[in-house]
This record gives structure tokens, sequence and C-alpha cells, in this order.
């Protein structure tokens, strides 16, 4: 350590109390209780089988990266991805569409029916038919198996029109929009031209928020999609990991050529984990302030 | 006279603002479709539902499934589990976020506060299936982490998730894990907004950390808080279906099992072995739906009144 990092250490040091100390420590040991679960599923993922042991592991033995290969050389881990890629991608476009489409008229004050097209809308936020009537209406439309059951039910959603609204009605000048009508600009060219450029935040915020939704939804893909080709990637996940599906994990075997005494399912498990986690580590750090201007927003009276 | 020319005023009116119209058509369209056209369904709660029948084919039983309902021993204990599981979690999470909020807001090391709150929001951003996995590998007789400790200590090793005097504990930890972090945001915002001329004036009077604290942070705080705790006793019949089913088995279903399980169980996959009882399992959600609308009228009026601050 040099002397100047010393010097600048001592000056913190001192300058802590022991209320300081306290705090600063049982903030730290909240933080370990976090990662420290997350670094042991990393460690089994990357160990070889005969020393995923009895007891808790901090580092592996010796680096493998077998499981990763075994998990990889499958096609479930591609069709997952496609499959959820498609969902996210449709719903956050069609969703954002139909959001400023829909919030933009009911932030109008004087607009006839208003009030009651907002309830029309807003009741769903707080009543609905259920899981089995929703089920029974997607079997009607011959929509179970179709990736489309999982993007079409959930598109409108209450509490993004309503915090859109509210950032259209209090935080966008109404003398730019009054001015673009004086020169004869129509209502779409006004709501695609000025609104939307300038509610990039409240845009952002819902758009992220759809993604993150969207890439971790896995009860609907449940009882919506009964084919493997057209999983989504948590259920294919959740397959391995929670119902550990036999068949499946010995068809990865087969395809990597992999035997019995090579082989641990924790250790797969595992990889399979941190394959499917891997995006949202990378970007969650760089998102993250966004989703809180969201609940900011979201925070302004209705 | 004068009704037509209102007559003839609103329909110009609405002539007028006819391309607002026109952007409604879709969000209305797919509410219809996919929010009421469900609530129709509903009505096979008061039927003997035959999937070949139809609803207009199927007979009508009237309140029969309600009395099944309502005369069955699973009915309590699940109302009882949703109630007990959502207080032990609105405790949990209207608690822990508030303690970690006024621990960061006493740091000050930014970057150090920045990497705390980063590794925190962590599993916020991963679902049920992942957290779920890791939290049985947490709390894995043989590897986990938690059981480790505990035999490093000399203790024996206990299988958490199947144990029912463990499961609801499982949950609550589970939840504060994943979301404590995360809920400790709003928090944090507010007391940011609190002017440091406060403190400084508290310090030439004399007041030492705690008592600043006590007397300005926290009064800050207060209405966030009060207003959080309202508005989260709206939901308490929802009590996390997307963890518990991820968490649960046949062996603490006496204790694990709430009304999104159960509707779930014998609605789609059947309960032990039988065939899905769509009527049963729609009676069962109307039940909850009922009482979950009241809860979230209610305590959004009282929130309103008290703080002017609602969710609509």
């Amino acid at each position: 350590m040099s002397d100047m990092t010393k010097k600048s250490m001592g000056r913190y040091l001192k300058k802590m109390s022991l209320f300081d100390i306290l705090n600063y420590g049982m903030l730290i040991l909240f933080s370990v209780s976090i990662v420290l679960p997350f670094w042991g599923l990393f460690v089994k993922s990357i160990s070889r089988p005969e020393d995923i042991s009895v007891s808790f592991m901090l580092f592996p033995k010796k680096v493998t990266f077998d499981s990763y290969r075994m998990a990889l050389m499958s096609r479930d881990i591609y069709i997952g991805y496609f499959n959820t890629i498609f969902r996210v991608l449709f719903t956050t476009i069609l969703t954002l569409l139909v959001s400023v489409l829909t919030a933009y008229p009911l932030s109008r004050r004087n607009l006839p029916f208003r009030n009651g097209i907002t309830l029309f809308i807003l009741f769903t936020m707080f009543f609905t038919g259920g899981l089995i009537p929703s089920y029974m209406l997607i079997r009607w439309l011959s929509l179970i198996d179709n990736r489309w059951s999982l993007i079409l039910p959930g598109l409108v959603y209450a509490f993004n029109i309503v915090i859109m609204r509210n950032y259209f009605m209090f935080s966008i000048e109404r003398s730019l929009e009054e001015s673009a009508e004086i020169d004869g600009a129509n209502q779409f060219t006004i709501l695609f031209r000025i609104i939307v450029p300038l509610s990039m935040p409240v845009i952002a915020t819902i758009g992220l928020w759809t993604i993150v939704g969207n890439w971790n939804e896995w009860f609907y893909a449940m009882i919506y999609i009964n084919s493997k080709q057209k999983e989504v990637l948590q259920l294919v996940l959740r397959k391995i990991l929670l119902s550990y599906d036999a068949t499946r994990v010995a068809s990865y075997k087969n395809i990597a050529g992999v035997d019995e005494n090579q082989f641990s399912p924790e250790s797969l498990k595992f990889a399979f984990t941190y394959i499917t986690i891997l995006p949202v580590l990378c970007i969650y750090p760089f998102i993250q302030k966004y989703f809180a201007k969201g609940i900011m927003i979201g925070s302004l009276k209705g | 006279m004068a009704s037509i020319s209102n007559n003839i005023n609103l329909r110009s009116r609405f002539w007028s603002n006819r391309v607002y119209y026109l952007m409604l058509v879709p969000a209305i369209i797919l509410i219809f479709i996919f929010c009421y056209i469900p609530m129709y369904g509903i009505i096979i709660a008061f039927q003997d539902y035959r999937i070949g029948n139809g609803i207009l084919g199927s007979q009508w039983v009237g309140l029969k499934h309600f009395r099944i309902l309502f005369g069955s021993a699973t009915f309590y204990q699940i109302f009882r589990n949703t109630v007990l599981i959502s207080l032990y979690k609105f405790i949990a999470i209207n608690t822990i976020p508030l303690l970690l909020a006024l621990m960061m807001n006493e740091v000050y090391h930014r970057k150090f506060k920045r990497v705390i709150q980063t590794v925190s929001y962590l599993p916020y951003f991963l679902s049920w299936v992942v957290v779920g996995g890791i939290v049985i590998e947490v709390l894995s007789p043989e590897r986990g982490l938690v059981n480790s400790l505990i035999q490093l200590f000399g203790g024996k090793s206990i299988y958490f998730i199947t144990q029912p005097e463990w499961f609801r504990a499982v949950l609550v930890a589970s939840d504060a894990w994943k979301n404590a972090g995360w809920s400790s945001i709003l928090y944090l915002a507010t007391l940011s907004s609190i002017d440091p001329q406060l403190y400084d004036a508290a310090k030439i009077d004399g007041a030492n950390r705690l008592q600043q604290v006590k007397h300005i942070t926290l009064p800050a705080l207060y209405s966030v808080v009060i207003i959080l705790m309202i508005l989260s006793l709206g939901q308490i019949m929802n009590a996390g279906y997307e963890q518990v089913l991820n968490l649960y088995s046949p062996l603490v279903y006496n204790v694990g099992d709430i009304f999104d399980t159960y509707i779930y169980r014998i609605g789609i996959t059947g309960n032990n072995q039988q065939v899905p009882d769509y009527s049963l399992s729609t009676a069962v959600g109307l039940f909850k739906n009922v009482i979950g609308f009241f809860l979230v009228l209610s305590t959004n009026m009282i929130s309103k009144k008290i703080s002017d601050y609602g969710v609509w």
C-alpha cells in the first residue's frame, strides 16, 4: 500500500465513529448475504462432479467448463433465447405503441367521455376474470401453444397508461402543442413529432419494465405453451432447475458425449442458470436508474 | 329543443375529436377481449361447466361450488395461509427496507453507497424461477450455505423447504432477500429530499447522530411509510404465487398453499390426480378477486384521505 492511500485511510478511520463502523459493517454483511449465494452457485457450475462436496465451497478445487459445454450444446438454450427474445421484442414495441396512443387522448382534459373510457381501462387494474376464464378465452381464440398468447393479453396495462397519461398532462408544456395545432398539424403528427420525443424518460422507463417483466415471466408460458419448440428461456430453466426433467438431461448427455460418472446434475443446473441470467447481470447496473425514475414518476398524483 | 341542440353539440364535439377516438380503438378492443370477456367467463363459477357443452350449454347450479368451498377444511386452510404469509411479508417488507435506507443514508462515501445499492438490487431483477433455484441450493441440507454454517457451529442440518414449521419463514426470508434492497429506493429518494440545513441546525444545537435520525429523518419518512403500508395492505390476498410455486411441495401444502396456487392446481393441473375442475377453480378465484377488489378500493380511499395520494 502506498504512503498516500495509507494516509487517507488513516484519515477516514479517524473520522469514523463506532456508529459508522457498525453501520458500514452491517451494510457489508448484507451485501455479502446477497453476493455469496450467487458466488456459491457459480463455483458449483465450474466444479468437477467429484468435487461438489458435502459442504459449501468457497472456491472450486479444479475448474472445468464441461457443464457449460453441455448446456451450450443442447438446443434448448437457443430455443429458449429465441422465444424469449421474440416475446420481449414484440411485447415491448407494441405495448409502447398502444400505451402512447391510449394515454395521449386521455390526457386531453376536455375530451368527451374521457372519464368513462378511463374508468373502463382502470377497472381492469382492480378486478380480473381470473385464471381459468382467461385460460378458456385463450383456448377459445385457438391461441394455446401460439407465441402470441404470451404477447397479446398483456399489451394494454392500465398502470402504464396512467403513468404515461400523468406525464403527458403534467410534465409537457401545453404551449408547444397549441402552436403546432395553429400550424395545422394533425393529432398524430403532434403526438409522434412533439409529445413522444419529449416523453423519452417515461417511455424508456415503461419500456424497461416491460422488457424485464417479460424476460422473467414464466407462469403464463407454462400454462399456455405446450410444445418444446416454443418454450421461453425461464421455462427451459425451470424444467432443468426445479422439476429436473430427466429425459431432457439424458438427451444433453448424449449430445455432449458425457457419461454418467463425469456428470453432475447440480453443476449442469447452475450452468443453465448462469447462461439464463447473464444478460440481466450485465445490463441491470445500467438500467436501474431508469427503473427508479419510473417509481418517482409513478408517485405523481393521478 | 334544448335536448336537440345538446345532441347536435355533442355530435359535433365527438366529430371534432374523431382522431383521438381513433387512437383509443386498439386499446379498447384489446381490453374488451382480454379483460372483459374473461369477466363474462366468471359465470361458470355458478355452473357445472363441461368443456363439451360450452358456457351456454352447461348446467346452472347457483351457489353449489361456493357451498362446497365454504364447507371444506381446505378452504379455511388456504385462506389462513394466504393471510398469514401476506402479513409476515408485510411486516418484513415494511421494516427491513426502511432500516436499510436509514443505514445507507448515514453513509458518506458515495462510491461505497453506490456499490451497496447496486448489489442489493440484483435479486429484484431476476425471476422467481432463478431465485427459487438459488434458495433451494442455499438451504440444501448437504451442500447449502445455511446448513454448512449451522454445522460449523455444531448444529444439525435442517431441510428447511420441506419442513412445515420452517416453510413460511423460508417464504418471508427469501421474499425479503429478493426485494428489500429495491424497496428501499422510495425511502432513499425521500431522504435525499430533506434540506441539509436542518441537520446543520441540529448539529449546532448539539444533537448527536441518533438524535438527528429521530427528530429529522424519521418524521420526514412518516407519510411515505404510512402510504406504502396502507397500499400494501390492499394486496393481502396476493401472497406471491410465483414464489410459492417454485418453492413448495406436497409436504408443505398445509402451510404454504395459497389462493393462487390452489386455483392453479384445481383448475389447470388437477389436484391429487383429479381432473381439472374449471367451475370450482373459477369460484375460488371469484371469491379471492372480490375480496381483493374491496381491499384495494378501501385502502386506496384511506390513503387518499390522509395523504392525498392514491394509486389512481
